[in-house]
């Protein structure tokens, strides 16, 4: 596994763990279909929370939350209805999330969550 | 607190709005949105502020920020928001204190140093107008905005040290250590001083002198006509020299005009002088009167503001041109109007007018050696037309310099002596004219002239006989009678008497045109 990916598992396991603190249900990691992986499926208080994560290990390259854009979202828009119909649940609204980790390795990882973001 | 409020000027010509910047933060993935209208050149400003930002040591909030521009509706263009737009993205963030109601004109570049913007001077009036006293500028445009009395106004190297001032954590700071070697706008790159031109360079030409001593002392417009070499450019580039200094007032507008349409921070201390303008012949309209895409800028009669716009070899303008200056004649300003928008520039100039007596110049005196044919010669003065030269006062024809005048040891008169003889008339005139609030002869419209400073019959009968001929339009009329009534200001008399009117009619017939 490439440096990189084991950073990314780090951060999404730092993300899960985050969210459960928050109260969130996570259901499902790393789901993945034709059209793309989805890091983290949640249920917020009957709301499906389809949440990407961003994990950098400095700001170097700018922060996380920059990498997400719009092309990133609209994909996980499309995600999250298609992780509904091959679960074939239904819930009464869905949202998604974007989780940003900095772990630099020294310190504790730093996250920060923004919701429905758009 | 997720909003920052600061306060910038956006100007349309001369006349500058107060906008009000609202920075907001909201949870949202990192973006930046600029509302109200912003150009090209402002939306630009986005990627400057977030360099500039991150480089003075406190980079902007990884949110969303959108920045409102308001009044929205109103188009805003030029680097000059980038400074307001930053300090309230950073104030939205809490990373300095509440600026209150002080005002941001300033460019930011990316390694976070302030740089000086255009038209300084028309916003801080426009600012300090507005109740907003307090102002920011960079360094360069300090002295500029400081002219503006009631402004009290700050100038920063960069953006670091803005910051500083209002509150932001200095060991977040970085700091330039040493600002890098800017070219100094006060010694090394201002040009040589130019020999000042002086009326004694002038040899002969008694006519000319007087009529330029009339144009000066009672700011009537000029034009001369005579072959090349005569002088004609001589005497009008001394015009200047011959004005007073200007008023406080219009010391002011003029140096708004020159903050604006010349290149930034290129004002320092008010234009006492009045100013000469002498474009090119092959001028466009919008170079002469003003243009130029978005908000349209000053053209060269708005640089002559309060002073001499000279147009050497006229009938060579093109005539719509020529024709244009016919309102600022009339008004003393220009309104130019473009799709953002319309902008007024004040032009109260003084026109001198220089003309060959044909294409080839050569139709002087005998006119033997001239090569143009009678058409040609009156397409040439075609250009100017009837409106545009009722409008000037003094016309009069410059003959070569005879031997007996050049060869002469005779000193003539300096600029010293004839220009205190125009200031004595010239306080002469205000006194009369005050109570009109008026202060040349030039302004005095022709109700007053025919109504309070009425002449007796016998000084106007060649003047009423020549307009019963129909040889002088009623403007005419009026324009002898201000050049008689300049002269007998120029002679210390109490009004003109029939000499004045007769030699002011010769200095209006002259110029035989067509």
């Amino acid at each position: 596994m490439k440096a990189k990916d084991v950073l990314g598992r780090r951060g999404e396991a730092v993300a899960a763990d985050y969210l459960t603190q928050l109260g969130l249900r996570v259901i499902d990691r790393n789901w993945k279909c034709p059209s793309g992986e989805i890091d983290i499926v949640a249920i917020d208080r009957g709301t499906l929370v389809v949440v990407e994560v961003k994990t950098r290990s400095s700001l170097d390259y700018g922060h996380p939350f920059e990498a997400i854009n719009a092309a990133k979202l609209a994909r996980l828009y499309a995600l999250a209805s298609q992780w509904a119909r091959a679960h074939d649940l239904r819930f009464s609204g869905f949202r998604v999330d974007a989780v940003a980790v900095l772990d630099t390795g020294v310190d504790a990882p730093r996250v920060e969550h923004l919701r429905a973001v758009s | 607190m997720s909003l920052g409020r600061t306060y910038a000027v956006a100007l349309m010509g001369l006349d500058g709005s107060l906008i009000e910047v609202e920075a907001d933060i909201g949870q949202s993935l990192p973006n930046f949105v600029i509302l109200g209208l912003p150009d090209a050149s402002l939306n630009e400003s986005r990627d400057r502020i977030r360099a500039a930002a991150k480089n003075a040591g406190i980079p902007l909030s990884a949110r969303k920020i959108t920045v409102n521009l308001i009044p929205a509706s109103l188009p805003k263009r030029g680097s000059g928001f980038d400074l307001a737009i930053l300090m309230a993205a950073l104030r939205a963030n809490g990373d300095i204190r509440d600026t209150g109601n002080t005002v941001f004109l300033s460019e930011v570049g990316l390694d976070g140093r302030l740089r000086p913007v255009r038209g300084v001077l028309p916003a801080v009036i426009a600012a300090v107008d507005s109740g907003h006293g307090d102002i920011v500028v960079a360094r360069e445009n300090l002295a500029e905005a400081e002219l503006v009395p009631g402004a009290r106004v700050l100038g920063f190297d960069s953006v670091a040290a803005a910051l500083l001032h209002f509150g932001a954590k200095p060991q977040e700071l970085t700091l330039p250590t040493a600002s890098p070697q800017r070219p100094d706008t006060d010694g090394a790159r201002s040009a040589p001083e130019r020999p000042a031109l002086d009326m004694a360079d002038i040899a002969g030409q008694a006519e000319p002198r007087f009529a330029v001593e009339i144009a000066a002392a009672g700011a009537h417009h000029l034009m001369m006509m005579g072959p090349p070499g005569a002088g004609k450019t001589m005497i009008a580039e001394r015009l200047p020299g011959l004005l007073p200094d200007l008023n406080d007032a219009h010391a002011m507008e003029a140096t708004a005009i020159h903050s604006l349409a010349g290149a930034a921070a290129s004002c320092r201390e008010l234009l006492r002088r009045p100013p000469f303008e002498n474009p090119h012949h092959s001028a466009t309209p919008a170079a002469i009167i003003g243009g130029g895409s978005g908000i349209p800028r000053p053209g060269a009669a708005s640089r002559a503001h309060r002073g001499v716009l000279f147009l050497d070899e006229a009938p060579e303008y093109e005539r719509r041109v020529l024709d244009a200056l016919r309102q600022p004649l009339e008004s003393g300003s220009l309104v130019i109007h473009r799709a953002v928008g319309a902008a007024a520039y004040p032009a109260r100039f003084q026109l001198v007018l220089a003309a060959n007596p044909c294409p080839c110049g050569l139709a002087s005196g005998k006119g033997a050696n001239c090569t143009c044919t009678a058409q040609q010669r009156r397409r040439y003065f075609g250009r100017l037309s009837g409106p545009l030269l009722d409008r000037v006062d003094l016309q009069l024809t410059v003959q070569r310099v005879s031997m007996a005048d050049y060869s002469t040891n005779e000193a003539s008169e300096s600029t010293a002596t004839v220009a205190r003889r125009v200031a004595e008339a010239r306080a002469a005139q205000r006194e009369r004219l005050q109570r009109w609030g008026l202060s040349t002869n030039s302004e005095v419209p022709g109700t007053i002239l025919k109504k309070e400073l009425k002449l007796p019959e016998s000084v106007v009968r060649p003047l009423n006989d020549a307009m019963r001929r129909e040889t002088i339009t009623a403007r005419g009329y009026d324009r002898v009678l201000k050049v008689a009534w300049t002269m007998a200001d120029l002679r210390g008399l109490t009004q003109p008497g029939p000499n004045e009117i007769l030699e002011a009619q010769q200095l209006r017939q002259q110029v035989v045109t067509s």
